[in-house]
């Protein structure tokens, strides 16, 4: 009944969108685990590592789109609930590493012990569960979202001043995370991770798990989010990013939109950070950083805000160029970066899909005048 | 007994030696060639009589005494000082002071000491410090003796104190005084004494002091010690918080530089220019380019780098922003979301552009010397090129103020930005006014990089530190408005500072953070509201 409800919707791009998330998602990991290594076909190691990798990116920036796109809430903090979320999944993978640490300390992590910690912090109970680390993957970028939501959303915080509030919040995350007695391995991060439910982070079995995980988790946003903005909520959200005092004088409560889809949006980022995680084998601090946020926002800037395959689209090419780019010209890479930011904003304001749907409304416009 | 007849003994062969020499000299000579003479306890009264001549010369061969470099020429019995190592031994005359050629050991007789006349000649040295004819070592002596609070030297120090006619120094010597007293066995009503005198001086020193005292066996100078103590604590925190207050200044003034030009592009234009700090980032290297052309064209102009390099960075600065604003913000106008990407972009390109002209690492801006050094006010110390910074600071704001108020420049931006078709109808011509805006802006951000280029590491991520508290400090103090723009940055630099004792420079910067974050959801349009029709 509801997958129904869901399903029906969508419009019949998304589905099919949907669906090929969905393949790349089985197809990618079945074909570097079934072939043989020689094959034409077959997709390395590192290349599993890389999709399942831009899969989260990619829910990153539909958490962003949906509410930048559709809300016109451009929160330059989204990293942070990602970072969040990837901070509540390493917690767990280091709670399962046991006896097998550097120290081999059965009750602290290394770095506890490194840093002379006597006994586990009171946050880290229960991190041992993976069911208590998945809700806290949900429930502490909600809360934070909470927090600050209905706070500046109450106290009519809007467009830069909202995003600048945004950028120092995970401005003085990133210091707080950096700080040893934190409790969250500081510098460092949280890293060495063995064992997930059971199976090494190390193994491509797993790795193909993780990379289908993102791609449903993708899906799934994607299903989500194309219900939310396809209903009639969805139209009020919309119409408080064009309008939101009129919305305001309509009689709505503009702050209870706003912050149902900040929250939502939050915890899809968290989901994201966590899958992220055991599939680059590190979080630290440095993922709080502002410029993450922004690169986030980018992305969905490059595909098109608005849409909901925009941020995929764009997720997947900027992070492709990136990863080229790096590697090949790394001088290049800011250049490009910074010129894309430009050239977007500038010339492609509703970015890859949106020049896509003006190249196809003046075909047809053509083929209108030339009958 | 045996002094005078050596003495006796002596003084032909010296009166032989030193034909021209005074009577003072000769005098001295005696005193030197007693140090030579007889057993330890001769000797210590030699150097007891020594010291007490008062003589310049007596400080040197007395330090040479104590390390063990004095000795006696066994050739023709005079007193040497002998430095270096090895065989050969430089010489130089005890009691003239000149070089006097050199020798092995096995021609020298070192004159030995103890630790008891070691002891001796401490007390002897602070004695001969106290009475030297420079009043800066009269005073470094009083003050030594007040840390060391060697009561042995209490004798010598009133012998000084007798003489002293220099109403600081006696001072000085009074306190140290009392703190040798405390530190000796006096009567307890001298040392209840002695404890006010210490009180009064009442810095960190003289905390100890009275610390030291408070533990007295005598129960009467331990309450006074005691209280004493207390009193000075006080006194020292408030000097303390007039230091914090001080610090939070100077980090208030940096702030300011930082944030005054976005104050402009984004409180007056309401343009979101994140590559704001790169804007400062680029007056850093404009000086650092200065002082390299400097160096090799005019050294003679190393000094004035930092004043020359002021109105290049300005240039320099000032020209890329309105470069910006025609090639890019002024398509974006109304579309601020727009506008804060595009300049992050810009903010990378601009890195990206100085770290493959001047490499990743970081440069060497110098300081010129009227820029380095302190002084205290009180118990505060205050770094010139701290104090330099607040002054530039507060200049610069003082000057945009004026320009925004008393030129037709500033009148037309004020125009433009209140109401932006009026002024066009008027005549204004509002692309021009813009680009000179963002240009001014940026401009001010160029003259905040050469003041941070003095006090704070030249890279190309110099302005990526600074853009964060810059919309902080703008945003708090109320956008449009310049002096929310200065009580902004002056209250969170004093916040900062007073909460770094208690949580840390880290921690107390995230408070900070909080609480601007807060208080933006009080009110959204900062301390200093902008009022009326040009809010919304």
């Amino acid at each position: 009944m509801i997958t129904r409800f869901l399903w029906t919707g969508m419009g019949r791009n998304l589905r099919l969108f949907v669906l090929l998330v969905l393949a790349v998602g089985i197809v990618v990991p079945l074909l570097n685990q079934l072939l043989p290594k020689g094959s034409a076909v077959y997709v390395p190691s590192y290349m599993l590592q890389l999709i399942g990798k831009y899969l989260c990116y990619a829910s990153l920036a539909l958490a962003v789109d949906l509410v930048w796109g559709f809300c016109g809430i451009l929160s330059l903090g989204h990293a942070a609930f990602f970072a969040l979320g990837g901070y509540c999944m390493g917690m767990y993978l280091m709670r399962q590493i046991g006896t097998r640490g550097v120290y081999g300390n059965p009750v602290l992590p290394d770095f506890m012990v490194f840093l002379n910690y006597k006994e586990l912090p009171w946050f880290w109970h229960g991190f041992d569960h993976f069911w208590f680390a998945a809700a806290m993957i949900v429930i502490a970028p909600s809360l934070l979202a909470l927090a600050l939501g209905w706070f500046a959303f109450r106290s009519r915080v809007t467009g830069v001043y909202l995003s600048i509030i945004t950028q120092a919040m995970t401005f003085a995350l990133l210091l707080a995370f950096f700080r040893n007695d934190m409790g969250f391995g500081g510098n460092n991060g949280l890293t060495d991770f063995k064992d997930i439910l059971g199976y090494s982070v190390q193994s491509d079995t797993t790795r193909a798990a993780l990379c289908f995980a993102s791609a449903l988790a993708l899906a799934l946003f994607l299903v989500v989010s194309g219900a939310v903005v396809g209903s009639r909520f969805g139209k009020a959200l919309t119409a408080v990013r064009d309008a939101e005092s009129r919305m305001r004088f309509l009689g709505y409560r503009v702050e209870g939109y706003k912050l149902f889809v900040f929250v939502l949006s939050a915890a899809m980022a968290g989901i994201a950070g966590a899958l992220y995680v055991p599939q680059v084998g590190i979080i630290n601090p440095s993922e709080f950083a502002p410029g993450n946020s922004i690169e986030a926002v980018l992305w969905v800037a490059v595909g098109g805000r608005g849409t909901l395959i925009g941020p995929v689209i764009g997720a997947f090419l900027v992070n492709f160029a990136k990863t080229y780019l790096t590697g090949a010209l790394p001088e290049v890479w800011l250049f490009a970066l910074g010129a894309l930011f430009i050239v977007v904003t500038l010339l492609l304001p509703k970015g890859i899909v949106g020049l896509w749907a003006q190249l196809r409304a003046r075909d047809a416009a053509k083929k209108a005048s030339a009958a | 007994m045996s002094q005078k007849r050596l003495l006796a003994g002596l003084l032909p062969v010296l009166a032989a030696l030193f034909v021209a020499g005074s009577a003072m000299a000769a005098d001295l000579a005696t005193l030197v060639a007693n140090l030579a003479a007889g057993g330890y306890s001769e000797r210590d009264a030699a150097i007891t009589a020594l010291a007490s001549s008062g003589e310049a010369r007596a400080v040197p061969v007395l330090q040479a005494l104590s390390a063990g470099e004095l000795y006696v020429r066994t050739a023709d019995k005079t007193v040497v000082i002998a430095k270096g190592s090895g065989k050969q031994l430089a010489l130089v005359d005890a009691v003239t002071g000149k070089d006097s050629g050199s020798a092995t050991e096995d021609d020298l007789d070192r004159i030995k000491v103890n630790n008891r006349l070691r002891g001796t000649i401490d007390a002897a040295m602070s004695a001969l410090t106290l009475m030297n004819p420079d009043p800066k070592v009269r005073r470094a002596a009083a003050e030594s003796l007040f840390t060391r609070r060697d009561a042995s030297a209490l004798e010598a120090l009133d012998k000084a104190l007798a003489a002293e006619k220099d109403l600081g120094i006696r001072q000085a010597m009074t306190e140290a005084r009392a703190a040798l007293v405390l530190a000796s066995d006096a009567p307890a009503a001298q040392k209840v004494q002695a404890v006010a005198a210490v009180r009064e001086r009442g810095d960190r020193d003289a905390l100890g002091v009275l610390q030291a005292a408070a533990a007295s066996p005598d129960a009467e100078v331990r309450a006074a010690a005691s209280a004493a103590a207390e009193a000075v604590r006080q006194r020292l925190g408030a000097w303390q918080a007039a230091q914090n207050v001080w610090y939070g200044i100077s980090l208030g003034s940096v702030l300011l530089l930082a944030a005054i030009g976005l104050a402009i592009t984004f409180g007056t234009m309401g343009v979101i220019n994140m590559a704001h700090g790169e804007m400062v980032m680029l007056g850093a290297y404009t000086t650092f380019v200065v002082q390299q052309t400097l160096r090799s064209v005019a050294p003679q102009l190393n000094e004035l780098s930092v004043i020359i390099a002021l109105p290049l960075a300005f240039l320099v600065s000032g020209a890329v922003g309105v470069l910006i604003e025609r090639s890019i913000i002024r398509f974006l106008y109304g579309r601020p979301l727009d506008t804060l990407l595009a300049t992050w972009g810009l903010s990378l390109v601009l890195q990206q552009a100085v770290r493959s002209i001047f490499g990743p690492t970081n440069r060497e801006v110098s300081s010129p010397s009227w820029m380095s050094g302190s002084f205290h006010v009180g118990q505060i110390e205050v770094t010139y090129g701290r104090l330099w910074i607040v002054v530039f600071a507060l200049l610069v704001f003082v000057t945009l103020l004026l320009l925004l108020r008393k030129t037709p420049l500033g009148l037309y931006m004020r125009a433009v930005t209140q109401n932006r078709p009026m002024a066009s109808a008027m005549g204004i011509r509002t692309p021009r006014v813009d680009a000179l805006t963002f240009g001014l802006g940026s401009g001010i951000a160029g003259l905040a990089g050469v003041a941070l280029s003095q006090i704070d590491n030249v890279s190309p991520n110099l302005g990526q530190g600074y853009i964060i508290d810059s919309f902080m400090v703008v945003v708090f103090g109320g956008v449009g408005n310049l002096f929310g723009t200065l009580l902004g940055a002056t209250a969170l630099g004093i916040v900062n500072k007073f909460l770094e004792p208690y949580a840390g420079a880290v921690l107390g910067k995230i408070l900070v953070l909080v609480f601007i974050i807060l208080f933006i959801q009080r009110r959204p349009r900062g301390m200093f509201a902008q009022k009326g029709r040009s809010v919304e």
